[in-house]
């Protein structure tokens, strides 16, 4: 654990983040922003489980898994979407969400 | 000392997440992501995880930032601005993540963490690579062998959707 700091202060910080990550997806209207937006939510995620698992069960590793397991599915996500996000620009030259609305009806 | 850069960091996590939603300019966005993720490589380095924060760097830093900029270069004029939010999705989204901070963070204050003293385990790569691979009680093997499929499907799956139609 780090020297000096509770684990209040990298909780603290990784709820705000969590919650600004969660402030873009709300406002944001471009698909890759929003995307950003998700990679926040997650990276805050994954510093709570690590300081959970470094602060009050240091003798397991189950934390640091979880973070390494989050990473990459995020990594097989973010590929995922740029996918779709290019093959939505490809049919309509836009990527904003308010104009894919063709499966909405 | 430690906690000094402990409190540079998350001001740099932050100031850069927050600039990271609110900028104009798209490309700039995924520039100020790439700092917030190296911040955070940055903590788990002074949680002594130096492999997790290795993986950061490269998967995160390495791999999805440059992802997203390519596919900024691909669909975006880089110097045209993001359109305008109207001050009321700005208002509601403000209200609604303030109310989360402050639901979550009283919750937090309220519960009593009892930091555990016992001997933190072998954190080196030696010590991560048989955990991964054991498949006695504490191993990961079967997540480690269900993400190798996972990875192989997404990427199958993002050739297929990206990959142009046959005229």
């Amino acid at each position: 654990m780090i020297e000096g700091i509770s684990i209040y202060y990298i909780l603290t910080m990784s709820t705000i983040m969590f919650f600004i990550g969660a402030y873009g997806f709300l406002t944001r209207k471009n698909l890759i922003t929003m995307l950003m937006s998700i990679e926040l939510i997650l990276n805050a995620v994954n510093i709570n489980f690590v300081a959970f698992n470094k602060y009050l069960y240091p003798e397991n590793m189950q934390g640091h898994f979880f973070s390494m397991f989050i990473i990459g599915i995020a990594a097989a996500e973010a590929a995922v979407a740029i996918a779709i996000i290019i093959n939505i620009y490809r049919n309509i030259q836009n990527i904003d969400v308010e104009n894919i609305d063709q499966m909405k009806y | 000392m430690e906690a000094i850069i402990f409190y540079i960091l998350s001001i740099v996590i932050l100031v850069f997440s927050v600039l990271t939603v609110t900028t104009k300019k798209i490309l700039r966005a995924a520039v100020y992501l790439l700092f917030v993720l190296g911040a955070t490589a940055g903590i788990y380095f002074m949680f002594n995880y130096n492999f997790l924060a290795a993986v950061q760097l490269t998967v995160y830093a390495g791999g999805i930032v440059v992802l997203i900029i390519f596919s900024i270069l691909l669909t975006h004029q880089i110097n045209t601005n993001l359109d305008k939010i109207n001050v009321k999705k700005i208002a509601l989204g403000i209200m609604s993540s303030g109310l989360g901070i402050f639901l979550v963070l009283s919750t937090l204050n309220n519960f009593q963490f009892v930091a555990s003293n016992n001997q933190a385990t072998d954190s080196s790569i030696h010590g991560i690579g048989r955990t991964l691979l054991s498949y006695s009680d504490n191993g990961y093997i079967l997540p480690f062998e269900v993400i190798s499929v996972l990875l192989l499907a997404a990427m199958i799956g993002a050739i297929v959707i990206a990959k142009k139609e046959e005229a």
